[in-house]
């Protein structure tokens, strides 16, 4: 499980809000959903995001409301994985369950810098800093979550249990 | 092992004699809950897992009230999608138009939820019912789907920060300005992944409006769930709604808490939370006399009767400033019906409000209300996130109905104390 990207920085309580405005909640369609991720803080991140990029967050990234939405909006736009020093509890939860990486680390949003290119093993929890030649380790996950992840999300863990 | 109210709940719910904070439980669920948001897509993940049978028809809760009277066509689909499966699996707690309100309004109202219970909602402000002494946490929609075919989740059993207040709350001052207080010496994420624990001298005078405010707020410190002890005024609003008489715990004397906060009350003035953040709070002495182009009374968190009944004795024979926009929702049909019957509504239209149908209106900047470029709202609602209730350079600031009421009638944000 690895994946490679370029670096979008973010900082502290990035909320589920600036992820995905509320207005754009009235369809269920991820596409749909993934045109708005970003919308109001950085226009500019749909068109430009690549796949497997990185987003890089300070504290409490995805605090605020429960909408699923976030997560699936990010990773349907391309996103390989979130990188931040800690995650709201229901966004982290909600992200495991769709099979969309996240991971806890508080170096990496020092060291990085936007427009990086960073490379993450998910099953040894390493994540490289090119431009810095430097490994860190992301705070470790339990094996069953871990699990979810590799099988693509809780619906496709239970399925195969 | 002593126990607080929110590790017995839980123990009971797993099966088990007790459990202490960082383990991982599984619990069975007594109320699922989602709304035309989050149902959808919890509705995917069920037909997606193969289930063919709800856990229970009667422990399901589904109610349109975010976008409702569907406000497009991609709305109505959403509500038409999660009324197709309340009607194939017949599903007891559907809210129909004309029913339905506001999610954490209508449920204990209709006395759904009782002390006790584990209620598990998608949706944050799922945690409003701890003001009932339950067990209440938001999930997102893959949770939810799961629960719905399942009745069981996991959970991680949460460490607890005590919250005592103490001393006399001065007027106008109330369980808003406790939780908006508390915010403020918390922070976003200072409660992250715990629980909190409502208590002391304070807690025990207020109505079950009050603490429903306070409980619905604890998710914007970040908190997994809030929870007040059910005592006397508990029994007394569950007597009037509820066959089922529910389990009144308490945490025992020698539980162990993470941390405690000591909090007095008895200087504490209204507070508001200024952009872009529920934790960037101000007492309203200090707050700048801010021009308004909209107020708004409603939403989960003061919707209920208590709060319109309070802007009303306020506005009472007053008018709405000039250029300001007046919005208010009752948060359910009976609300609303009430409200008529005391002559609110006719107290709130002569002001000079408009007042909506039962549904979270402009809170969430998707329906109802929605501010523009440069606009200043005040909101007796629970989050000013950037763009939280409109254009991304409009602001958000919060406060109680008394605050929102006086506002509205100055047209800056200002006490009850300046009318």
């Amino acid at each position: 499980m690895k994946i490679e990207g370029k670096v979008w920085m973010f900082g502290d309580h990035v909320d589920t809000d600036l992820i995905i405005p509320a207005r754009y909640l009235n369809v269920s369609d991820k596409n749909e959903l993934a045109k708005h991720c970003f919308a109001d803080l950085r226009p500019e991140f749909i068109k430009e995001v690549g796949v497997g990029d990185i987003v890089v967050a300070g504290i409490n990234f995805g605090c605020g409301s429960s909408r699923e939405q976030a997560p699936l909006a990010m990773k349907t736009a391309g996103v390989g994985a979130v990188i931040a020093k800690s995650f709201a509890r229901i966004f982290y939860r909600n992200a495991f369950n769709i099979g969309f990486p996240v991971l806890e680390s508080e170096e990496v949003p020092e060291q990085v810098r936007e427009g990086d290119s960073v490379s993450l093993d998910l099953s040894k929890g390493e994540i490289v800093g090119i431009e810095q030649d430097k490994h860190f380790y992301a705070r470790p996950i339990p094996d069953f979550m871990r699990d979810i992840l590799k099988a693509g999300g809780l619906v496709e863990y239970l399925k195969k249990r | 092992m002593p126990m607080t109210i929110t590790e017995k709940i839980l123990a009971e719910h797993a099966g088990r004699e007790a459990v202490s904070p960082g383990e991982l439980v599984q619990v069975d669920v007594d109320l699922a809950l989602a709304n035309d948001i989050t149902a959808p897509l919890a509705i995917d993940v069920f037909d997606r897992l193969g289930a063919r049978e709800v856990f229970d028809r009667e422990k399901i809760a589904l109610v349109p009230d975010h976008f409702v009277p569907n406000k497009d066509i991609e709305s109505a689909q959403q509500v038409k999608v999660t009324r197709e499966f309340a009607r194939k699996h017949r599903i007891k707690h559907f809210f129909e138009l004309g029913e339905t309100g506001i999610e954490h309004v209508i449920l204990p109202e209709k006395g759904l939820i009782t002390p006790g219970d584990l209620i598990i909602g998608a949706d944050s402000h799922t945690c409003t019912y701890g003001a009932l002494g339950a067990f209440s946490a938001g999930v997102g929609s893959t949770d939810l789907g799961a629960i719905l075919a399942t009745g069981k989740t996991w959970l991680k059993v949460p460490a607890t920060i005590k919250l005592v207040y103490e001393g006399e709350l001065s007027p106008w001052v109330g369980g808003k300005d406790l939780i908006l207080y508390t915010l403020g010496l918390l922070g976003v994420s200072g409660a992250v992944y715990h629980s909190l624990e409502f208590t002391g001298e304070v807690t025990e005078g207020l109505s079950m409006s009050q603490r429903f405010t306070m409980a619905n707020m604890a998710v914007e410190a970040g908190a997994k769930n809030g929870i007040f002890e059910p005592d006397e005024i508990t029994k007394e609003y569950m007597e009037e709604r509820s066959d089922r008489s529910g389990n009144f715990l308490k945490s025992d004397l020698d539980a162990c808490y993470e941390n405690k906060f000591k909090i007095r009350v008895d200087d504490m003035e209204p507070q508001v939370a200024l952009p872009h953040s529920p934790d960037n709070i101000r007492p309203i002495s200090e707050v700048d006399p801010v021009v308004l182009d909209q107020v708004f009374l409603g939403s989960c968190t003061n919707g209920r009767l208590e709060d319109l009944r309070d802007a009303a004795r306020l506005l009472e024979g007053r008018k709405v400033a000039d250029g300001v926009r007046f919005i208010v929702i009752p948060g359910s049909p009976s609300i609303y019906r009430e409200a008529i019957k005391e002559g609110i509504v006719e107290t709130l239209l002569d002001v000079g409000a408009v007042i909506g149908p039962p549904c979270c209106g402009p809170c969430l900047g998707g329906h109802m209300g929605i501010l523009a470029e440069g606009e200043r709202a005040l909101s007796t609602s629970n989050r000013n996130f950037v763009g939280r209730m409109g254009h991304p350079k409009s602001e958000v600031y919060l406060s109680s109905p008394v605050v929102a009421a006086a506002s509205a009638v100055i047209g800056r944000i200002a006490s009850p104390e300046d009318l």
